[in-house]
């Protein structure tokens, strides 16, 4: 090991491509998650025009065949979870937020932290390149469930489910690295003062985020490693006729797939909770009852996962004790967004961009959870498991999550940064352009759903029912309301690239906010921190009466 | 196990929060280590921290696999017949070896936290001959169960028994392969807390081991 310090200024490759700066490592996850997003959307975009438009020639990708449209749903919701959510709101704002937040010069361990993001990559392009493979990309539903996706003759992309299965393994490893690098950073390498309960609501979020999938990831890679066995080399672990079981299968995905619903749900309510306090001027109402229904969350997060099966043929007796614990778990997370609420009350609320990105999330969101409650009981989940009220459920939470939190957080960190503010007016411009049309695509979808639109149909030309005119008016309204947003994103992506070179130059706390990050300048340098801080009290002193200005910033003695 | 806070000299630290009156960051250099690897606000080591998290991780790996083997095991009782074939006797012997070289790994902790590196690197090195005959005992095994037809996808048992071992085996490659990196360094008198780390690792090891011998080999 070579202990020369180098003092030369790094090259390009050694500072954006290899470096261990937790900064630049935030970029990387953060620009990689954007533009695995934008493939993510053009994807939706296709098959959406395929639902809406049924067999015309879509624009930039050409007709949809069924088995295109296998592998384009399968890759948008791959690409969505795995390579949109997980990297920016996890990978990216943990590895920004977390040492500057705690007052720490980086990481405890710069270069695992690295050797993350290698892997991470690795796996995207793994992932991309099953596109151009024999048969295309996987088309058996990101769930890849068995029998369909342990053998090629059954979802026609042997290849590509192989590529999915080692993509997916190798994500999970960097999250793996990643993430037990976030814990053991904000356990041991907090700055002197900064005890327990002073640490901020984010932080606890990703954190706890983190340990849920360290805690629950472990199962699926395993079975992911027997579905490749099953794949390539003729073993039967999930073949019923050769002993298997491929309900095995969906235990083992879903004991992680629902833990890792939370994993992305908590960094999104932190974020929002770091916006809530900052814009409405006020205390976080109830920092430690917040806490402790976070933990709540995660812990009935583990004991839910088998309300994705009720219609998988498991024991209705189970079905009875999973339908509790679902309904267990929205009390937590209810009593999540009445803090929020409450922090809201009585605040001096200011309306900037992050804000209406924040309220937008609180709103949409609690649409998601309510709707959640039909599909958590087993009674009603029977007749709309199959059907677009689920998706349209689903995409209630997940868009609030991946989508609208992470244009909180974005709009709200990037003058820290990138030392610039973005542009106000296209902010909002882009906030309505795209919280609108979410819900014209998706309130189309519960009603398609609740009339019996199964998912997973590639045309609804062939079924008596479904291709009714009313319906198909549905659809087509929903794929209007996907190009709409779609569009918009332009704006953002205007916004946040003209921003980057032309914005106003951000002070180094331009919301005069509290937490320890917004203590040095934007951008941060190499190292964060000149003196390293000591902190002194809680993170939301906020609107105190008798001193001058309204925010009393951690590290600051008196 | 050896479980109370002596730390090795690298890390030594107070329980309490590590003051230092200016820590100045360091400048560009990759392997210079940051002030935050340096900080232990729990009082535990942050290498030991990071090895407990790692084994816990691996744990539910570990765990997924072994519930699974578990409840299809007992929906199957004829895979019974198939673990009649594997040889209980290298087992025996496999588990005796691999406890033996956990001891060599204690015994260089000890070495290590009396900050004699040698030693503790002569032991580490122990503790790999120890893995590598039982990856040898291993490898023997296989290749009976492979010459007599019970390949990977000769069945539920089969496929089971080839996972876990197979997986297992993989662990302690990688034990091996660590520890004779940490062992050039401990040799060196550098980085000592990591003799401990690389313990823990081993133990653990050692104990899906212990899980693994009874219910592949034992259990009827």
């Amino acid at each position: 090991m070579s202990t020369a310090v180098q003092h030369a200024e790094p090259g390009f490759f050694r500072k954006y491509c290899w470096s261990t700066d937790h900064k630049i490592i935030a970029m990387q996850y953060l620009f990689t998650g954007m533009a695995m997003a934008l493939i993510g959307g053009y994807l939706a975009y296709v098959f959406r025009m395929q639902l809406g438009f049924p067999n015309h020639n879509v624009p930039g990708f050409g007709i949809v065949t069924p088995g295109r449209y296998n592998a384009v749903v399968t890759m948008h919701g791959t690409i969505m979870i795995f390579w949109v959510a997980m990297p920016v709101l996890i990978a990216a704002f943990g590895n920004y937020l977390i040492p500057l937040m705690i007052g720490c010069d980086d990481m405890a361990f710069p270069r695992i932290n690295r050797l993350s993001y290698q892997v991470f990559l690795l796996s995207a392009i793994v992932l991309l390149l099953s596109f151009l493979v024999k048969g295309g990309a996987f088309g058996g539903a990101w769930t890849a469930y068995p029998p369909l996706s342990a053998s090629g003759a059954y979802n026609l992309t042997p290849l590509g489910a192989t590529l999915w299965l080692v993509a997916v393994a190798l994500e999970f490893v960097a999250f793996l690295l990643g993430g037990i690098n976030f814990t053991v950073t904000v356990m041991n390498s907090r700055a002197p003062g900064m005890k327990m309960f002073d640490i901020p609501i984010v932080i606890w979020m990703i954190v706890l985020a983190t340990v849920i999938f360290m805690a629950s990831a472990g199962p699926l890679i395993a079975g992911a490693v027997m579905l490749l066995f099953d794949q390539t080399m003729a073993t039967g672990f999930y073949d019923p006729t050769r002993g298997g079981d491929p309900l095995l299968w969906q235990h083992l995905f879903w004991f992680f797939g629902h833990p890792e619903v939370y994993v992305v749900l908590l960094p999104a309510m932190g974020i929002v909770a770091e916006i809530l306090a900052v814009f409405a001027r006020k205390k976080l109402f109830g920092y430690k009852s917040m806490l402790f229904s976070t933990w709540a969350v995660g812990i009935l997060s583990f004991v839910v996962w088998a309300h994705h099966q009720f219609v998988a043929g498991i024991d209705p007796r189970m079905a009875n004790v999973f339908t509790v614990t679902t309904l267990l778990i929205s009390i937590p997370v209810a009593e999540l967004v009445f803090l929020y609420i409450a922090t809201l009350y009585g605040g001096s609320i200011r309306l900037d961009t992050p804000m209406l990105w924040a309220l937008g999330f609180l709103a949409e969101f609690m649409i998601g959870g309510v709707t959640g409650i039909f599909l958590g009981s087993s009674g009603t989940d029977i007749y709309l498991h199959d059907t677009y009220f689920l998706i349209a459920h689903f995409h209630y939470t997940f868009v609030p999550i991946a989508i609208i939190s992470v244009f909180a957080g974005i709009t709200f960190w990037f003058p820290k940064m990138f030392g610039r503010m973005m542009n106000e007016t296209l902010g909002k411009i882009h906030f309505w352009g795209t919280v609108i049309p979410f819900n014209v695509i998706f309130i189309p979808l519960f009603m398609t759903g609740l009339a019996g639109d199964q998912r997973r149909i590639y045309s609804y030309a062939q079924f008596a029912e479904q291709s009714r005119p009313a319906l198909q008016h549905l659809r087509t309204l929903s794929t209007v309301g996907l190009l709409v947003m779609l569009s918009f994103q332009l704006v953002f992506l205007f916004n946040f690239f003209w921003s980057l070179r032309k914005g106003k130059r951000a002070e180094a706390n331009p919301w005069r906010s509290t937490t320890l990050e917004w203590t040095v300048p934007s951008p941060p340098p190499h190292g964060n921190f000149a003196v390293l801080p000591t902190v002194y009290r809680g993170p939301y002193e906020y609107g105190l009466p008798g001193r001058a200005d309204d925010y009393w910033p951690q590290n600051v003695p008196d | 196990m050896n479980m109370d806070c002596r730390a090795a000299p690298t890390t030594t630290g107070p329980r309490t929060f590590l003051i230092r009156p200016a820590e100045k960051p360091t400048t560009m250099s990759a392997t210079a280590k940051p002030i935050a690897n340096t900080r232990s606000a729990t009082g535990i080591p942050t290498a030991r921290l990071i090895t407990w998290w790692v084994i816990a991780s691996e744990i539910v790996i570990f765990g997924g696999l072994l519930s699974a083997y578990l409840m299809h095991r007992l929906g199957h009782p004829e895979w019974a017949l198939s673990a009649d074939h594997t040889n209980t006797w290298a087992g025996a012997f496999n588990t005796f070896v691999l406890l033996t070289s956990s001891l060599a790994a204690v015994l260089a902790h000890k070495a290590a936290d009396a900050l004699d590196g040698p030693r503790a690197a002569k032991l580490l090195r122990l503790t790999v001959l120890g893995g590598f005959v039982f990856l040898m005992v291993k490898a023997f095994e296989w290749t009976t169960d492979i010459r007599e037809g019970f390949v990977l996808s000769s069945g539920g048992f089969w496929s089971y028994y080839y996972v876990l071992t197979g997986l297992h085996g993989l662990h302690v490659l990688a034990g091996m392969v660590i520890m004779l990196i940490i062992a050039a360094d401990a040799a060196k008198n550098q980085e000592l807390q990591r003799v401990e780390c690389i313990g823990l690792y081993w133990h653990f090891v050692d104990i899906v081991w212990i899980f693994l011998f009874p219910l592949l080999y034992i259990a009827r």
